[in-house]
Formats: structure tokens, C-alpha cells, sequence
């Protein structure tokens, strides 16, 4: 008996739960939903905290068994090493099936051509959505959170997509109370988003209450950047920095982790979750405009938020 | 700016509470929704600079906090009609849920759907009106769906001279009108969402109010019932059955309990087969409990081999609901297409599904009156009325009065999977059907 009852101010019975203990039940609740209801569901992974979060949720969920979800990583060819390394060692511990999607093959192969920004986000579209009708993923499960800007704030935790996984707000269903409704004609598949509710801070921490490991580019470390357009670019093979663009060593940490080309550091002393957490907690900034400095940059944002979520 | 202080406030706020918001589109409820967020310093300069930025655009000289949920608005002008939108923020006593309602006439699903979650329901009236017909829709609404909590906030005070006799008006006819529905507990506060005053920051143009500003009452109204005096509810989602060397012999039965309390020991009957047996164990999420209870996500696992399988409900042997197939309730018509009598349907509660066929439609409600129409025939969008289905297998239903979990259900369309009508069991408002039980306030559930 280890579970602690707490009384919360404004109640006087001992059955309460923290908001993190109520976010935690209602994102288990879904995942087992889609287990029970679905032939063939999937995790969309990226190895970013929203993923990694979902995957230890899921872990939790169905407890001492192992998750009966494969995981799904759309790869753009421009990721963080470390992230890729961090994904690959959780596979191996945890005995998962992972599935990729890459870009790069389909650039390869002349499926998909680059674009003359270099960013690879509006091209993961073709191989995620494939990949899905490849495998006959009828529930596909993503990271995507209400808080991080006004269009995910309509997404529905049960989210119904067409044979082309496009989201037609007009037609969502209604979502009442948690009868969540996942029924889908054949080539249809739904989008799930177990964490829905929760904000950046209640990521961060659940992370810590949990003492969940995350890739270090999370945490302030030593970094070769270079400043392009105000945000700091990590250098690498995927066409940075130019020859006009100068790199420095800089003291940075990331607050999202995406594609290399368009996803930007912070300046920051944080090197443990204490410190992570007291900053995001004091920033005036938003997750994503932390990462863009100016009107330019906003709309490699809001591609980024797009290529997150591909919702 | 935040202060370190403020932040380290934030880190400590625990609780969490649901709300929705309803009002009319000229009530200023976005303007309410946009003073919530920036007065409680949940709007990030990035956020606040968009904003400055499309108000100067609009030539307005002062941000215009309404555009904080404008962008929304923006797009439904484009054509994308949304039914509620989802916001949160934090103050340092509590998280929030915020399920934002577009509040137009005919969209009684809007509320429905916000409603259906929230624990509180904010209804927005403009001092200069009144309670006019919108009102008195939302009032009903929340009194069907069971919110606990009802606050009338009394808009655009500062356009009636802040006048107390004009509030006090509004607040008794609401209040009365609201009891009438059986609606627990209701809180009216005059407020000014454009100028601020009442919703976070006490407003020294109405010295007469002595009450609690809405962020205040937000802060600290009570989110949880008194949930051992509630039936103890689980449904069956999920069973778990490892099958490795490690756990060879492992059965457990997943679910997130409805309500009410589950301790090792407790003689528990399954649902729909009757059979009874006894809790030997409970699995928080991984970690072995003797006691958990409404709503945490658990692995419950029995005494005796007996089969249980997702859409089964888990109930103190002592306290099982009864079995039914005739369901008699209220729904919403959430569906375009109407529901019409003779209709084969799908009926999901809890984690069961079932097929089902609407036996009859008594009545439809008149929201606006509360008048009854008979034999309506149909039930068109956003229509509430009773029903009777009749459902291929017996249910484990409970009165939605008794639990907002186990007494909700949708009715689905077989053929295409959309989401037809919410459904909430047995009586429609608490006061109507027994008017001489009172006290049976305390014994609302969520």
C-alpha cells in the first residue's frame, strides 16, 4: 500500500487526485480504449518528450504486460543523432516493434523531390500517410496537445481521418464525456491523442515525477550553432550553415526536437529537469515561439507544428 | 512579467477543474474567455504581440483581448464551423480546463458536448438583457447534463452604471429559474469582462458586491464529490494477460473505475452474467494498491476464474445496478441526419457496445419554456427529447442522475459510424421528476 490519499484545499474528502494523477488516468483510459476497439493501432515516435512521454504512458497502461502497439517513426533524414540513438536503445529495452517511414528513401527514389528551403516537414506527409495504408494502421496515436496553438485546440481526442488522412473540422464527431466513438469504414483510420489535455508544463512534470530518461539535447549542453533568419541551427550534413553563416559555440537546449533544418535552440543554464522545469515555468515565451524570432521564422514555426503533429 | 515567486506558485498548483463556458455571441463571452487568460498572466508575449499586432491592424489603439480566441472566428468565417475549442491555464491554486462553447441558438450540442465534461458551467449574460431565451437554454442544458457547478456572470456592468438593483434582478430571476431545474449550486457574480472588473481583479466600481471574483470562485470551488457515497462502478476495458515467463498466470481486468470506492476484499458481481467473487488485487498503473477509487485508471484481479471481458461491469455485490434492455432517456441530437422512431442504432456505454432500436420518442423539449411536445415523431439536430431503445443485450445502465459515467451513452449509426444523439438515463431534470426530494442534491455525481 503505497498510494498516498491527499486533501486538496476547497474539498474535505480524502478520494482526490493532483492534476497529474487526473491527466495520467484519463490518457491510460484512451490508450486502453484503442486496444480494445482496434485491429492494428500504432504510436507515432519521434523521440521527442511528447512521444516518449506517450510511450511511458502506454507502458504503464497495460502493465506487466508488454504495449501491443508497434511504433511508426516518420524519419526526415535530418534528425539528431542522439535522438535516433535514444530511440533505438527504448526499442531494444522495451522489446517493441518499430516501424520507419523515410524520407530520405523517397527522395531516393524520386518519389519526393527537396524543396529549395531545405525543409523536409511538408514532405513527411506522403510517406506517414502511406505508411499507414501499408500497414493497415487502423488507430495511429500522436503527441499533438491542445495547448500548443489555436487549430489543435478544436482536435478531438478521437480524431476520424478519410482513405487520404485528411481532417475535416466540419465534419468532427462530437466528443461526450469519454465515450469516445472509434468507428471507421475500411481504409479509414483515426488519430488519437492520448495527452490532449496536457500543457507543456504538465509534460515536463510528469517527466520528472516519473524520472523519465529523455535524449540530452533536452537538457543545456555545449553546442556548435549558427543564426539563421534569429534561430539557432544545430550544424550538420542536412545543408547548414551556408557560406555566409558563421558558427559559434553556444550554452543551448532544445524545448522541442524535430527536424535538424528547422527546429531551433534556446540559450540556457538548464542542465537538469529542476531547471528545465523553473524555466519553462518563468518563460514569456510560448513551446513555439521560443523557436522563431521573427515574421520569417513564424512560418517555419508553424511548418514545424504541421511536421510534429502532421495533423 | 513573471516573478520567480509567481512561478514557483504555478509549480504548486494541484488541482485540476473542468469548466465550459456559454453565452450568446454578443454577450462578450470571448472577451471574458481572452480577461481569464491574460489577467491570470497565461497569455506568453508571443501570444499577447500577435494579438497587439492584429489590433493594430484593426486600427484599435488598446489589444483587443477577444482576438486571443478570434483566430477561431477567423477561420469560421473561412468556412470551418467548430463545435468547442479546448483551452488551459493555471493560476497558483489550480489547473484549467476550459471547454470554450460558441454559443449560437441552434448549437445545443455545443454545450452538450462541453458540458458533458466540465464540473462547472460559466453562463454569460449582458446586464443590459438580462435573462432572455438563450439563457434560460443554457440554464437547462446545464441542469440536464448535471454540472455541479452553475456561475451567472452578469456582463457589461459598467454599460448599466454598475448599478446593483440591475444585478440583483437578473441574479434572483436566474437563480430561481436555475433551482427550478434542480441545479445544486449557483454563483452570480456582476462582472466587466472588457474593463476587468470582477473576473480576476476586484472591481472598485461595485463596492456593493461583496462575493468572490469568477477566478476566485474557479479557484476554489469544490471538484470532487464525496465519492464513497457513491455506487462503485467498473467498467471492463481492457484484460490484461501477459503470458510471459515472468507472468505466467496474470488475468487482470483494465479500466478506469466510474465511480465510487474499490478496496481488496470486496465482494464484487460482473455484469451482465451475474457472477460473483471477490477483489484479490488492485494494480495502480503498475504498483499494487489495497484502495482506488473515481476515477483513476486501475487493473483490478479476482479470486475466481471466471470470464469477464471488455464491456463487463465490475460492482460491489451488495450495490449492482439492475440489468436492462429497455432504456428510457434523455438525448441530444447531435447528428444532422434525425433519429427517427424505428431506427437501428448502436448503442455505446460505458465500454459497451450494442445494437439497439429506438422504440419511441415521447416527447421533444421545448428549452426555451421547458414545454413538452408530444409524439414529435423525430429528432432533428440539436433537439432534446426522451426516448425509448430497446437494446439487443442486457445493460448495466445506472440513472445519470446517480452517475454521470455509467448513466451517459451515444447512439451511433451503424452504417457509418457517426455519432448520432448523447444520451443520459432516466429522469431529465433532477427537480422535475421529484419535486419533493430536495435533498437529493447532495447525491449528484460526476
Amino acid at each position: 500500500m503505497t498510494t498516498v490519499a491527499t486533501v486538496h484545499e476547497g474539498t474535505d474528502h480524502p478520494y482526490a487526485l493532483s492534476h497529474l494523477d487526473s491527466l495520467e488516468s484519463e490518457a491510460v483510459h484512451i490508450f486502453r480504449e484503442v486496444a480494445g476497439e482496434f485491429e492494428k493501432p500504432v504510436i507515432l515516435f519521434s523521440g521527442g518528450k511528447d512521444s516518449i512521454l506517450m510511450l511511458h504512458l502506454a507502458l504503464k497502461a497495460f502493465a506487466p504486460a508488454p504495449v501491443p502497439f508497434a511504433l511508426l517513426h516518420v524519419d526526415t533524414g535530418h534528425n539528431f543523432p542522439e535522438v535516433l540513438a535514444y530511440r533505438d536503445r527504448v526499442v531494444a529495452e522495451h522489446g517493441l516493434r518499430l516501424h520507419v517511414a523515410s524520407v530520405q528513401e523517397y527522395i531516393d527514389a524520386g518519389k519526393l523531390r527537396e524543396r529549395p528551403d531545405g525543409t523536409r516537414n511538408p514532405l513527411q506527409t506522403v510517406p506517414l500517410t502511406e505508411a499507414i495504408q501499408q500497414h493497415r494502421f487502423d488507430a495511429v496515436f500522436g503527441g499533438g496537445r491542445r495547448d500548443e496553438e489555436k487549430a489543435r485546440a478544436k482536435e478531438r481526442v478521437f480524431s476520424l481521418r478519410d482513405e487520404f488522412s485528411q481532417w475535416d473540422p466540419r465534419r468532427q464527431r462530437p466528443e461526450l464525456w469519454n465515450l469516445y466513438n472509434g468507428r471507421h469504414a475500411p481504409g479509414e483510420h483515426v488519430r488519437v491523442f492520448p495527452i490532449s489535455n496536457w500543457t507543456e508544463l504538465d509534460v515536463w512534470q510528469y517527466i520528472q515525477h516519473e524520472g523519465i530518461e529523455l535524449p540530452s539535447i533536452y537538457f543545456a549542453h555545449e553546442r556548435e550553432v549558427f543564426n539563421r533568419s534569429g534561430m539557432w541551427l544545430t550544424a550538420g550534413d542536412w545543408g547548414g550553415p551556408k557560406e555566409h553563416e558563421r558558427t559559434e559555440t553556444r550554452q543551448v537546449r532544445y524545448r522541442t526536437v524535430g527536424d535538424m533544418s528547422c527546429t531551433g535552440a534556446v540559450d540556457s543554464d538548464a542542465t537538469t529537469l529542476d531547471a528545465v522545469i523553473t524555466e519553462i515555468a518563468a518563460s514569456r515565451l510560448t513551446e513555439r515561439g521560443a523557436t522563431r524570432a521573427d515574421d520569417k521564422m513564424s512560418e517555419a514555426a508553424m511548418e514545424d507544428r504541421k511536421r510534429e503533429g502532421y495533423f | 512579467m513573471t516573478t520567480p515567486t509567481q512561478s514557483a506558485e504555478l509549480l504548486a498548483a494541484t488541482t485540476l477543474l473542468r469548466f465550459a463556458t456559454a453565452g450568446s455571441v454578443d454577450d462578450g463571452k470571448s472577451t471574458l474567455v481572452g480577461r481569464l487568460l491574460h489577467d491570470s498572466k497565461s497569455v506568453l508575449t508571443d501570444q499577447l504581440e500577435a494579438v497587439e499586432h492584429a489590433s493594430r491592424n484593426r486600427g484599435q489603439e488598446a489589444p483587443d483581448l477577444a482576438l486571443l480566441t478570434d483566430g477561431l472566428r477567423a477561420e469560421r468565417e473561412q468556412g470551418i464551423t467548430i463545435d468547442v475549442a479546448y483551452r488551459y491555464f493555471a493560476t497558483a491554486r489550480r489547473r484549467f480546463i476550459l471547454a470554450d462553447t460558441p454559443g449560437h441558438v441552434q448549437y445545443t450540442r455545443n454545450m452538450v458536448t462541453g458540458a458533458s465534461t466540465a464540473e462547472l458551467a460559466v453562463v454569460l449574460v449582458d446586464a443590459r438583457n438580462g435573462v432572455v431565451e438563450q439563457t434560460r437554454r443554457h440554464a437547462a442544458v446545464a441542469a440536464l447534463l448535471r454540472v455541479p457547478h452553475v456561475v451567472l456572470a452578469v456582463n457589461k456592468m459598467d454599460l448599466v452604471d454598475y448599478a446593483e438593483p440591475v444585478f440583483a434582478a437578473i441574479a434572483e430571476e436566474f437563480t430561481a429559474y436555475a433551482a427550478s431545474l434542480g441545479v445544486p449550486e449557483i454563483t452570480a457574480i456582476p462582472i466587466s469582462a472588457l474593463a476587468g472588473d470582477n473576473v480576476v481583479e476586484p472591481s472598485a466600481n461595485m463596492d456593493w458586491y461583496g462575493g468572490p471574483t469568477v477566478l476566485e470562485h474557479l479557484e476554489t470551488v469544490p471538484v470532487s464529490h464525496d465519492l464513497t457515497a457513491c455506487h462503485a462502478r467498473f467498467p471492463v476495458q481492457y484484460v490484461i494477460r501477459p503470458q510471459t515467463a515472468e507472468h505466467p498466470d496474470y488475468r487482470g481486468y483494465a479500466g478506469q473505475i466510474a465511480a465510487g470506492v474499490f478496496r481488496v476484499g470486496d465482494a464484487v458481481t460482473v455484469l451482465p452474467s451475474g457472477r460473483t467473487t471477490t477483489i484479490e488485487g488492485i494494480d495502480l498503473l503498475g504498483e499494487s494498491v489495497n484502495i482506488a477509487w473515481a476515477p483513476q485508471s486501475v487493473t483490478l484481479r479476482l479470486t475466481d476464474d471466471i470470464d469477464v471481458s471488455r464491456g463487463d461491469l465490475i460492482a460491489p455485490a451488495a450495490d449492482a445496478p439492475v440489468t436492462t434492455q429497455d432504456v428510457e432517456a434523455t438525448v441530444c441530437h447531435v447528428a444532422d441526419e434525425p433519429l427517427t422512431v424505428g431506427r437501428r442504432v448502436l448503442l455505446k456505454h460505458t465500454t459497451r457496445t450494442v445494437k439497439a432500436i429506438v422504440k419511441d420518442i415521447p416527447s421533444r423539449l421545448g428549452l426555451d419554456d421547458l414545454s413538452q411536445h408530444p409524439a414529435p415523431g423525430r429528432l432533428v439536430a440539436n433537439d432534446i427529447g426522451r426516448v425509448v431503445v430497446r437494446t439487443a443485450e442486457p445493460l448495466a445502465l445506472d440513472a445519470y442522475a446517480d452517475s454521470r459515467r455509467t448513466g451517459s451513452f451515444l447512439l451511433i449509426d451503424p452504417a457509418d459510424g457517426t455519432t448520432l444523439s448523447a444520451g443520459m438515463a432516466g429522469a431529465s431534470f433532477a427537480a422535475a421528476e421529484e419535486p419533493a426530494a430536495a435533498d437529493d442534491d447532495a447525491e449528484w455525481d460526476f
